[in-house]
């Protein structure tokens, strides 16, 4: 990294010549280093599991992880979190591991690329109408577009498209925000101050993962709940 | 000036104003929503957890108006489409 790239989609890596040029960029390869990460260390703790209350290290942590976001799930939705729990923790794991990592030197956090937020934002967008239409059925889901009167139908378009552009932009505006700072704090003052940059930046990390995922929740949850006839109780 | 050195002139006091500007708002939306919640916090301790997590949310909804005038001020300054129009 020579200068101040405000994206890691263009530092290529790898390159290979031939015809279609395939470039490995920052963005995939941090990628599939986080995802690496998580898989293996999952595979290592879940490899043996006991129920015992002499439970291992690792085994406790993931117990911990897993219990606090179930926790959160229920309360953001007011429903059991069985359902959701794959793809929200999913989503929080991935992005606060890719945050976390940003400590390590030459690593560049591949949420700092709106290519990696689009992609994420996108699932959020196709899995809000599929979770819509799981719980509700096809007609009951797309009923809500018209919900107060036929008129708000392009409006309400609009916001569901708008709402996941803006959780694209919100991750990689944060992300990259810290990194182009800290890159330029780092040719004035080089000790001490990108240093705290860097801390500032591991908080705002987890509160990104941690909101990306409460936003990814209540948008579920918006399509699931609020179109329930209110005699059903939540 | 060519177009060239106007493009730069512009873009860098544009960019200079999106920042300054654009993080007027939100610091004080910002300022005001925790300042609310720190009064519902002093006055039912009890939902704490669920004024915090709102809160969070809010300040994440609030704080990326002022991420967007970042991200097109970090635009404007290095990734620029101008540039090529008047480079040549």
């Amino acid at each position: 990294m020579d200068s101040i790239q405000i994206s890691p989609d263009n530092w290529i890596l790898w390159q290979w010549e031939i015809w279609p040029v395939v470039k490995l960029n920052a963005t995939i390869v941090f990628t599939w280093l986080v995802m690496a990460i998580l898989a293996t260390s999952s595979w290592l703790v879940t490899r043996r599991l006991t129920t015992g209350t002499d439970i291992p290290r690792f085994q406790n942590l993931l117990e911990v992880l897993v219990t606090g976001i179930r926790d959160q799930i229920r309360d953001v939705s007011r429903q059991e979190p069985g359902k959701y729990l794959p793809f929200v923790g999913t989503l929080f794991l991935f992005i606060a591991m890719a945050n976390l990592l940003s400590i390590v030197p030459g690593y560049r956090p591949p949420t700092g690329s709106l290519s990696t937020a689009a992609a994420l934002a996108t699932c959020v967008f196709i899995a809000v109408p599929l979770f819509g239409i799981a719980s509700q059925g096809i007609g009951g889901y797309f009923k809500h577009y018209v919900q107060p009167t036929l008129l708000m139908l392009p409006f309400n378009a609009i916001g569901e498209v708008s709402r996941t552009l803006a959780l694209a932009v919100r991750l990689y505006g944060n992300m990259m925000s810290g990194t182009v700072i800290a890159a330029i704090l780092i040719g004035f003052v080089p000790f001490f101050v990108p240093v705290l940059m860097q801390a500032l930046g591991l908080l705002t990390g987890m509160i990104q993962a941690y909101i990306f995922a409460v936003l990814a929740m209540v948008y579920i949850a918006s399509a699931n709940v609020a179109r329930r006839p209110p005699s059903s109780g939540t | 000036m060519d177009g060239d050195t106007m493009v730069a002139l512009a873009s860098i006091i544009t960019a200079g104003l999106t920042i300054a500007i654009g993080s007027i708002g939100p610091a004080l939306g910002e300022g005001r929503a925790v300042s609310q919640a720190l009064n519902s916090i002093a006055q039912q301790p009890d939902s704490s957890n669920t004024i915090t997590r709102t809160l969070f949310v809010g300040l994440a909804m609030i704080e990326s108006t002022a991420i967007y005038c970042f991200v097109v001020a970090m635009i404007l300054l290095f990734a620029n489409p101008y540039w090529d129009h008047f480079a040549q």
